[in-house]
């Protein structure tokens, strides 16, 4: 199909190599991409939208059960994560300035540090799940709602709660296993010297998805693991 | 509107170039032999290709769709349950329903004509995104693979709207399969949308101003807001679904204190929004139409784009007319009441100002013309019924009778099936270069009315006399209105196999199209049928109003 545009003569030169052919412009590329996620990461609020709806609803219903359950996350693991994610989002957006100045080895540098960050999460992510299945806080048959000390009526919301913590954490996690192949690429393209100041979108749109994913947790923490602690 | 040579180029316009005489041989070089074999189009960037790719993809889900209807409607032709059990009925309406919905209503007229012919009107070489494009192709196919899965595996009971506590406990078919496929397919309704969002903001030829914009180029705008805010919640929705039934996630489940209403809330939160998806494309199909075919500007053209944005974001705040039944509070209840009427009014708007664009137009009566005007008909009828069913104390009595059955297909079947045919033939020659046989293709959108109009309004009567929908057999003084159903869903199949057979003949020996045979305005009629895969020989750039059809309005504009 080159054959094609090629006939339209002012296609073959005019044209940076990253410019595909039906912008008229790089920055206007780039700003149908930078919107074009952003427009993504709108479908992505309702997506996780429907959960926090469930989220409210049955903490509302179910108060005391939803307290209960949650003391028994570890806030300390927790916490640790939550500074190791906002640490990735910080080294993210380093990688992502190192790109626009054109500095190739420390925007590969910096995108590892943050897939490095984002697996220590991941991992421990999966101690704290690993230790919701040793105390059959997981939901199903062998649930066992004494370790929340609840009793009776209110110990089958708390399947609910834990229902809702798995689906929430575990859709998060979902997104940044997603997320750190897509940042290995792009650091692997980064440092196959793909990106210049004038082009480095990918890097960028990486950036909003991951700050995205980070955004998602910092509503997370506070509502599965500490409003509601104090009573 | 003109084409200016060359952007930025000053000077007085050129006058339009005169229409192709008919036999002038077509380009040489065009999108559809600029390359030949599978691995072109299935590889394809190009969105007009893409846009065949759907059309297949809609058309078979179409006529698969259409099987299980022809199946339910020979069951109600007795009224003993004789044809198939109870089951088995049960699989048919749901197999019916989400195919019909989720794999051809809902893509067809963006997927198909939007794809094809948004970058044309607005003057743009492509999508913004062209391989999200091919992906979100793949992705349906993925989806409808799934189904079709579901289909030969033994089939899903549980309607097309996979209600909680059946669809997570009771139901023992094949929820899980279906639900994904749904899932799966939403994704690529979500990345047309985004594509779409995208395009029309950034891509617009040097002169095409928002109110410069076609009609149709408007809806799919709405249509896609509805997309991408929608479509998520309803995957999240099948997503719980499947994990309730495989894991025993709960949150639908009344033994833990989860609640099956919350399910309710969320589907219909996607699916009464669905509806507009399914209604808005047509729409702008019509305004096309209406206003090439009866020579006019369409009357108040702002207030219709408008229009369609007011639907989009009203129709997100109706979703409780589904439930009027369900439990949910009165007040609740009353608020949805109300809010439904609203809804009405950005769409009456419209039909009015149809009717208004004919008003001293010098109307013809082309196949087009024939769809957009059943459209406007049976639109209204499928509408105003909306409205009886939107009031609170006559829902209680209607509700899940046949009367809802015919309420929702006068919209989707006489409104967006008809939109959707009559958008397919009014832009044939510009998809294909060539013409289809004008008397066969009247003669069909007459049988496709007639057809219609006897299969669905003896449902009118038979949900108001009380006959409940999903159940395969029904008491005998039912009967007569039941035989006339079938006997019009007879008639209705030959009208759809119809211009099956004269558009896929006419592909080949149809006589050639010119660049514009209805003498339309509007970008895409500018470049030649078909089109070159880079759309346009050079930038156009728009110096008019959209419609600029009756020479005062020309007058007025320049
Ligand atoms: C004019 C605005 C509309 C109003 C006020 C309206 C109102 C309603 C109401 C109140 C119901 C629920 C009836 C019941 O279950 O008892 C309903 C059902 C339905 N409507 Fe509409 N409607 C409108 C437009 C549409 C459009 C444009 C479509 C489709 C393109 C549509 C498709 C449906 C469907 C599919 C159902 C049945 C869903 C099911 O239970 O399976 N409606 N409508
Ligand atoms: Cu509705």
């Amino acid at each position: 199909m080159s054959s094609v545009a090629d006939a339209h003569g002012r296609d073959a030169d005019r044209h940076h190599p990253d410019l595909v052919h039906h912008f008229e412009s790089l920055p206007a590329q780039k700003e149908a991409a930078t919107f074009g996620m952003w427009v993504f990461l709108v479908t992505e609020v309702m997506f996780f939208g429907g959960l926090f709806l469930a989220y409210t609803i049955y903490r509302n219903l179910y108060f005391h059960a939803f307290v209960q359950s949650s003391r028994h996350l570890n806030l300390t693991l927790g916490a640790v994560n939550t500074a190791v994610l906002i640490c990735s989002s910080l080294t993210m957006a380093m990688g992502v300035h190192s790109s626009a100045l054109g500095r190739r080895r420390a925007t590969v540098a910096w995108l590892l540090l943050t897939v490095a960050l984002g697996s220590v999460f991941l991992g421990i992510k999966a101690v704290e799940y690993k230790d919701k299945f040793d105390h059959h806080l997981v939901p199903g048959e062998r649930f066992q709602a004494e370790e929340l000390h609840l009793e009776g009526e209110e110990s089958r919301p708390a399947q609910i709660f834990y229902a809702l913590y798995f689906a929430m954490t575990g859709l998060h996690a979902t997104h940044m296993v997603i997320g750190i192949p897509i940042i290995l690429f792009i650091a692997w393209m980064a440092h196959r010297g793909r990106f210049s100041p004038e082009y480095h979108t990918p890097v960028e749109l990486t950036g909003l998805y991951w700050h995205f994913v980070d955004i998602i947790w910092i509503f997370l923490f506070p509502l599965l693991y500490l409003i509601g602690r104090h009573h | 509107m003109t084409t200016q040579i060359g952007p930025g180029e000053s000077g007085p316009p050129r006058p339009p170039v005169p229409p192709a005489p008919a036999e002038a041989p077509p380009p040489r070089v065009n999108y559809l032999n600029v390359a030949y074999g599978v691995k072109s189009w299935l590889l394809t960037t190009d969105h007009k290709r893409i846009a065949l790719l759907y059309l297949a993809g809609v058309t078979l889900m179409f006529f698969l769709g259409g099987a299980f209807a022809v199946l339910i409607r020979l069951e109600l032709v007795t009224p003993a349950g004789d044809l198939v059990q109870s089951e088995t009925y049960n699989k048919l309406f749901t197999m019916h329903g989400i195919i019909m919905v989720f794999f051809f209503l809902i893509p067809s007229i963006p997927a198909v004509l939007g794809n094809f012919l948004i970058p044309l009107m607005i003057g743009a070489r492509d999508l913004a995104f062209p391989r999200l494009n091919l992906a979100s192709w793949y992705i349906y196919m993925i989806g409808a693979a799934f189904t079709i899965f579901v289909l030969v595996s033994g089939g899903v009971d549980t309607g097309w709207t996979f209600y909680t506590p059946y669809s997570t406990t009771y139901s023992n078919t094949h929820v899980v399969a279906a639900g994904l496929g749904v899932f799966i397919t939403g994704f690529s309704s979500i990345l047309t949308g985004l594509n779409f969002i995208v395009t029309i903001h950034r891509m617009r030829a040097p002169g095409l101003t928002w109110f410069r914009l076609p009609l149709f180029v408007w809806a799919h705008y709405a249509t896609s807001l509805i997309m991408v805010l929608g479509t998520p919640v309803i995957a999240i929705t099948l997503l719980t679904v499947v994990l309730e039934r495989t894991l025993h996630l709960g949150i639908y489940d009344p033994r833990l204190g989860g609640d099956p209403v919350l399910f309710q809330h969320l589907f219909w939160f996607y699916s009464h929004p669905a509806v507009y998806i399914m209604i808005l494309p047509a729409m702008g199909v019509v305004s096309e139409v209406v206003a090439c075919f009866s020579r006019k500007r369409i009357f108040g053209y702002e207030v219709v784009a408008m229009s369609s944005l007011a639907i989009a974001v009203i129709g997100f705040l109706v979703w409780g007319h589904h439930m009027f039944i369900s439990g949910q509070s009165t007040y609740a209840g009353l608020v949805f009441s109300f809010l439904s009427f609203l809804v009405a009014i950005p769409s009456a708007i419209k039909v009015f100002n149809w009717t208004s664009t004919l008003y001293k137009g010098s109307v013809s009566y082309d196949t087009p013309m024939l769809y957009a005007i059943g459209f406007v008909g049976l639109f209204t009828i499928g509408g105003l019924t909306g409205l009886f069913l939107a009031a609170l104390g006559l829902d209680v009595h209607v509700t899940d009778t046949y009367f809802v059955v015919a309420h929702f297909h006068y919209i989707m079947v006489g409104g967006a099936i008809m939109g959707y045919l009559g958008g397919i033939h009014f832009w044939w020659p510009k998809i294909t270069g060539r013409l289809y046989p004008e008397m066969w293709a009247r003669v069909a959108a007459v049988i496709v009315f007639a057809g219609f109009n006897l299969t669905f309004f003896p449902q009118f009567i038979l949900g108001y006399l009380g006959m409940p929908r999903r159940y395969h057999a029904y008491p005998e003084e039912f009967q007569v209105l039941n035989v006339m159903s079938s006997a019009g869903a007879s008639i209705l199949g030959l009208g759809y196999l119809l211009p099956m057979i004269y558009l896929v003949w006419s592909m080949r020996y149809g006589p050639r199209a010119s660049a514009n045979p209805w003498q339309a305005k509007g970008l895409e009629w500018q470049t030649a049928s078909p089109p070159i895969t880079e759309n346009f020989e050079r930038q156009p750039v728009v110096s008019e109003e959209a419609y600029a059809y009756a020479p005062e309005e020309e007058a007025r504009v320049v």
